[in-house]
């Protein structure tokens, strides 16, 4: 497919997947290509030994950042992206495993010293552990804080909301009260994309189908021609009579300058 | 503040302690809401630990529930001091999946603010920088500068900060000619004057020197360990920047340089960015002159909404407007990770969709955060008012690092 966009454009992705495939060829689950990206789902327990190889022996130096994905459909719900920058080739990969709530990923503190904060995020957020990683705290979220929020499962509204308390003279918190129910529009559009049926649908279920496609090849098949004209003229004429009395100099109610 | 008491080695018999002090969350050096827990000996740093997350809003589980052009304001409240900076990494992002085509013109004027927001946010910053480390004056009169544009944006856009006036397709709408006159008006007759003026009291300032030359002093290796990106990287002397590497719109057309620092101190990272707005002017110039006539938005009528005047007599165009403004368009599916030059450094998005009209995630790389982390170690050793001077350096804002 062409590239018509303006998107930042780094090195060819030509051989990339290739060159890389083979030397992580045990830990490897699947490689590919899409929108122009670069992407390798690894097995879990390995994706310390794999960036260490993209690391040392294909020049992807800097790791970027650790995104966390929620797929609740998923046998193993979260997806762990870690995206990866050759300064030298100028090149970006993605690499990803999946992960459950028990299942910990192997750290990467040991080869890049930034991943500690990155990790503590997608521990923060999601609740993937990160085994080995020795300062797994909370990040962004309020200290005391319960549940993962970027769940999908997690509501947006949250479950506690705090506010300062003039009696007590500090901030207290409190289950969220909210004062007009929390409003999800749905925009999806009602003849496309709607899982519900609206009246007269059920017609569009039972209707036939059309074996033999009617086609007008010959002029007699339109259903015009002498015989019609005909028939049209008569109808015109008896028309015509009845018309006939309207008041002197009343101008043709078909003419041009009619109306004007 | 908690004490630990140990036995001196220097005074004999006397104890001395090694404490634990708060720096934020309210300190004007915070640079916004950040709380530092600093051990102190006396007064060298002896470790830090920063917590981050008092402006946490969680924009990306909102945008979870937006669709992709309801979204896009939210990324000006991110950097809210270079928010077209935000909105262009989103912006392609949505192309990219989209596959969609720009028109030059669009990318022009992408172009053309996003360097007008590098200059905007290197005068806040370097004013800031500058006052933390104890002068006034300067930060008054790029003050000044930064309010031009401001004013600018205004006139593009309706709003001063919060523009979102980048959209997927291209711009929202095209500037007056007048606008694109009293821009080079204004890098001519008024911005260097100004800037020139303002660095002359601060660049050979003894004091300035003493407070900045040498301190968080990083090496090449550990700035690309630690991830770090924009001046900070270039200040360690790797000339690396995306506009150049991996140009986005249309800055391969555009002529600059890449300033680099030699030393890796704070002060590199502040010439590094005085620098860097002397390339900024170079590209807003060669913008203003090359810009072709043509249009702002993408043709493509099932992402860019009809013009209003076309919109109230084509009942095609009132269609595609109703649905655009309520359902959206949809994004085929798939994930993209788009990453642009940010003032402060690579500002990447991360966006998966799953072929609706809603972002399925929509992760943010924020460049502060593998700046930040490396607060503990670029202190080190360091004064208590050092940590100031390297928090300036980096050019933090809150806003962007606690999403």
């Amino acid at each position: 497919m062409a590239v018509l966009h303006s998107a930042p454009k780094f090195a060819s992705n030509e051989g990339v997947i290739d060159a890389i495939s083979e030397s992580i060829s045990v830990w490897l689950i699947d490689a590919g290509e899409a929108h122009g990206e670069v992407s390798f789902r690894v097995k879990r327990d390995d994706i310390a030994r794999v960036l260490e190889t993209l690391r040392d022996d294909h020049a992807y130096q800097q790791l970027m950042e650790i995104a966390g994905v929620d797929y609740p459909d998923r046998a193993e719900r979260f997806e762990v992206v870690y995206m990866l920058q050759s300064l030298t080739k100028n090149h970006r990969v993605m690499v990803k495993c999946s992960a459950s709530e028990d299942t910990p990923v192997p750290t990467v503190t040991t080869l890049w010293p930034n991943a500690g904060w990155l990790e503590r995020e997608v521990f923060d957020m999601y609740g993937v552990t990160f085994a080995g990683n020795p300062d797994l705290r909370r990040i962004l979220t309020d200290y005391g804080f319960e549940g993962h929020p970027f769940r999908k499962d997690f509501p947006m509204t949250g479950y506690t909301e705090l506010r300062y308390s003039e009696e007590e003279k500090r901030v207290v918190y409190e289950p969220v009260e909210l004062a007009q129910e929390m409003r999800s529009f749905d925009f999806l559009s009602p003849w496309e994309g709607a899982d519900y049926e609206l009246p007269g649908d059920e017609k569009s279920r039972g209707a036939p189908t059309v074996n033999d496609v009617k086609t007008t090849e010959k002029p007699g098949q339109t259903g015009a021609g002498a015989a019609a004209n005909a028939n049209a003229e008569k109808r015109t004429s008896a028309a015509q009579k009845a018309s006939t009395q309207d008041a002197p100099g009343a101008p043709d109610p078909t003419s041009k300058e009619g109306g004007k | 503040m908690t004490m630990q008491r140990e036995e001196s080695l220097t005074t004999t018999g006397e104890v001395i302690s090694n404490y634990t002090i708060n720096f934020g969350p309210q300190h004007p050096a915070a640079h916004g809401v950040l709380r530092m827990v600093m051990e102190l000996d006396g007064e060298v740093i002896e470790r830090i630990d920063p917590h981050i997350g008092l402006l946490h809003r969680g924009t990306e589980k909102l945008i979870e529930h937006k669709t992709y052009l309801q979204a896009l304001p939210y990324f000006d409240r991110l950097d809210y001091c270079s928010p077209l900076a935000m909105e262009h990494s989103y912006v392609l992002a949505i192309e990219k999946l989209l596959n969609l085509e720009v028109p030059i013109r669009a990318q022009y004027l992408r172009v053309l603010f996003a360097e007008l927001t590098r200059i905007c946010n290197h005068m806040l910053n370097m004013g800031a920088h500058i006052l933390d480390v104890g002068a006034f004056t300067p930060n008054l009169w790029i003050m000044d500068l930064r309010e031009d544009c401001l004013n600018f944006f205004e006139r593009a856009s309706g709003a001063r900060m919060h523009s979102a006036y980048f959209r997927p397709g291209g711009v929202h709408q095209d500037v007056p000619e007048k606008l694109l006159v009293d821009i080079g008006d204004w890098l001519d007759n008024r911005f260097f004057q100004l800037f020139e003026d303002a660095m002359s009291l601060v660049l050979d300032n003894r004091i300035f020197k003493q407070r900045n030359v040498d301190i968080a002093i990083v090496s090449r290796e550990d700035a690309i360990a630690w991830g770090f990106s924009g001046p900070m990287i270039r200040a360690a002397g790797i000339p690396w920047d995306l506009r150049k590497s991996q140009p986005y719109d249309v800055y391969d057309r555009m002529e600059f340089d890449i300033p680099v620092g030699t030393n890796s101190d704070c002060y590199d990272r502040f010439m590094v960015r005085v620098k860097e707005v002397y390339e900024s002017a170079k590209i807003i110039r060669q913008c203003l002159r090359d810009m072709p006539q043509g249009p702002i938005a993408s043709s493509d009528g099932k992402v860019s909404p009809p013009k209003r005047g076309e919109m109230k007599q084509s009942m095609e165009a009132l269609i595609h407007h109703f649905k655009l403004y309520t359902e959206g368009f949809h994004v085929p599916a798939g994930e993209v990770y788009v990453a642009t030059e940010s003032p402060k450094g690579e500002f990447g998005v991360y966006l998966v969709s799953d072929g609706t009209n809603k972002p399925y995630r929509c992760k943010i790389r924020p460049t502060a955060f593998s700046h930040l982390q490396a607060m503990d170690f670029m202190c080190k050793g360091h004064m208590l008012p050092d940590a100031t001077a390297i928090l300036g350096a980096i050019d933090v804002v809150f806003g962007e690092c606690d999403r």
